[in-house]
């Protein structure tokens, strides 16, 4: 078994350049912040849509989403890149996908016996983290190819570009949707047209084209702001 | 080592099997009984949201055998004795004519009141729709009911389960002038009589499935109750 390690971490280093590289040396950090901005996977990749369509209704589903799929991403990306020179290349994204969805049922399971209502809330939608494009992707696309730490650090960065958009989505959609945040009302009862005021709940915002819309703002700000995603 | 010899590829696929079967049923069996506890706590939850009492799931264990006091089971009108009411799977029984049912009733008292309150299972649109409904001792009025489902459209269906739909239900009658039932009309709106409730736009399949689920879930009870009431104020004690 040494001998296989040494074997490994001798290939580690040919293609990671690992020696003395600090942990979070400007390459690392690169992995943490791309996924923030200009390689955003829901923004800028369009991956993950429908999940972000889905469960934006309210803030804290999301953060429980959020945090899900963080743990299967960076859990996902850390498994498979230990076991990236083993992995039989036929077979590969079969193993990929078994990793995948052993963490969401593992998630599922936990989320069921500790966080029972948020579990109902989300439903089906943490089954189909499985189908969750983001995560398939980065497998097949960074942790097959390279070590540990970076494969880690990419999961880490995806998750949170992803997450971040989540919860900026669902912000808008809970705040004018139902007039609270994370279920505590921030419009103040007077201003409601019942009771007198001039404001209403915008009901469409409860409703999945609005996340759509609340998605393509987002896009249409970014594109604006970040001249790499300008095309010609 | 070679990775792409088949014999490689099939041993690589099975160890994989194995290990992940392994871990997974581990996690299974270890979570088991707190996620059953959940599924408990939440039954015990709605069964108080019936009448009117709301808890979280934790309190509700705690408030539960303050307020509800018998947990029967009934057959063919009759009592059943030596079974756990709390234990009965619903959905197996609603597949069986109502009378063949082993359908669980609760009693409850809150302020001196008496309320019967009767599980329902039925049939939504994607999915099972189920709740409670809790009867006033002259077992025709309405006291409170909650309704909750598996996979109703959001924003349609599913919005059987918020108070805009079930308040709506407080105060009907399920029983005509002749004492017989007619369980609660979901409607199309102009809903005024002493049955009618409105129903959900764009939901009308799941309102269907409340409606029907209503009447059919309450056939096995009805006869029981009268009787049941019958036997408790000719032997004189208090209801």
């Amino acid at each position: 078994m040494a001998e296989v390690l040494d074997k490994e971490s001798s290939k580690e280093e040919l293609i990671d350049k690992v020696p003395k590289e600090p942990l979070f040396s400007k390459k690392n950090r690169k992995l943490l912040s791309d996924p923030m901005n200009d390689d955003n996977p829901i923004t800028v990749q369009v991956l993950g849509i429908c999940s972000a369509l889905a469960i934006t209704v309210k803030l804290y589903p999301a953060l429980v989403m959020s945090i899900s799929v963080l743990f299967v991403m960076a859990a996902g990306n850390v498994i498979v890149s230990i076991l990236r020179n083993f992995i039989p290349n036929r077979i590969r994204i079969i193993v990929q996908l078994v990793v995948v969805a052993s963490l969401v049922a593992l998630v599922d399971q936990v989320l069921k016996a500790f966080a029972y209502d948020v579990s109902k809330e989300l439903s089906v939608f943490v089954g189909l983290i499985i189908t969750n494009c983001i995560i398939m992707g980065r497998l097949e696309a960074f942790a097959l190819g390279n070590g540990v730490w970076r494969s880690f650090l990419d999961g880490i960065g995806n998750a949170f570009g992803y997450a971040w958009i989540l919860l900026a989505v669902s912000f808008f959609r809970e705040l004018l949707g139902s007039g609270t945040l994370f279920g505590y009302q921030v419009i103040p009862d007077a201003w409601y047209i019942a009771n007198g005021g001039f404001y209403s709940n915008n009901g469409f915002m409860l409703l999945p084209p609005m996340a759509l819309i609340t998605v393509g703002i987002i896009i249409w700000v970014q594109r604006s702001r970040n001249t790499k995603l300008i095309e010609e | 080592m070679d990775v792409n010899k088949n014999s490689y590829t099939f041993g690589f696929a099975a160890v994989m099997v194995v290990v992940v079967a392994a871990l997974l049923s581990f996690a299974a069996t270890s979570l088991k009984p707190a996620q059953d506890k959940n599924v408990e706590q939440e039954k015990m939850q709605n069964i108080l949201s019936s009448i009117e009492i709301e808890a979280t799931r934790a309190e509700a264990e705690q408030l539960y055998p303050e307020y509800v006091t018998e947990a029967l089971v009934i057959n063919d009108n009759q009592l059943k004795e030596g079974m756990d009411a709390f234990a009965i799977d619903l959905a197996k029984e609603i597949r069986k004519p109502a009378l063949e049912r082993d359908a669980p009733l609760y009693i409850a008292s809150k302020d001196g009141e008496t309320y019967f309150i009767v599980p329902l299972r039925g049939q939504g649109l994607w999915g099972p729709i189920w709740g409670y409904i809790s009867l006033k001792s002259d077992l025709s009025t309405i006291y409170g009911a909650v309704f909750d489902h598996k996979a109703e459209t959001p924003g349609l269906g599913a919005e059987i389960k918020y108070p805009v739909f079930t308040e709506q239900f407080k105060g009907k009658e399920i029983l005509n002038e002749n004492g017989e039932l007619v369980g609660i009309d979901v409607r199309k709106g102009d809903a005024d009589d002493y049955n009618e409730v409105d129903g959900i736009s764009g939901g009308t399949i799941t309102s269907d499935g409340v409606e029907a689920m209503i009447a059919d879930n309450l056939q096995a009870y009805i006869p029981f109750l009268k009787d049941y009431i019958g036997s408790q104020t000719t032997s004189g004690s208090e209801l």
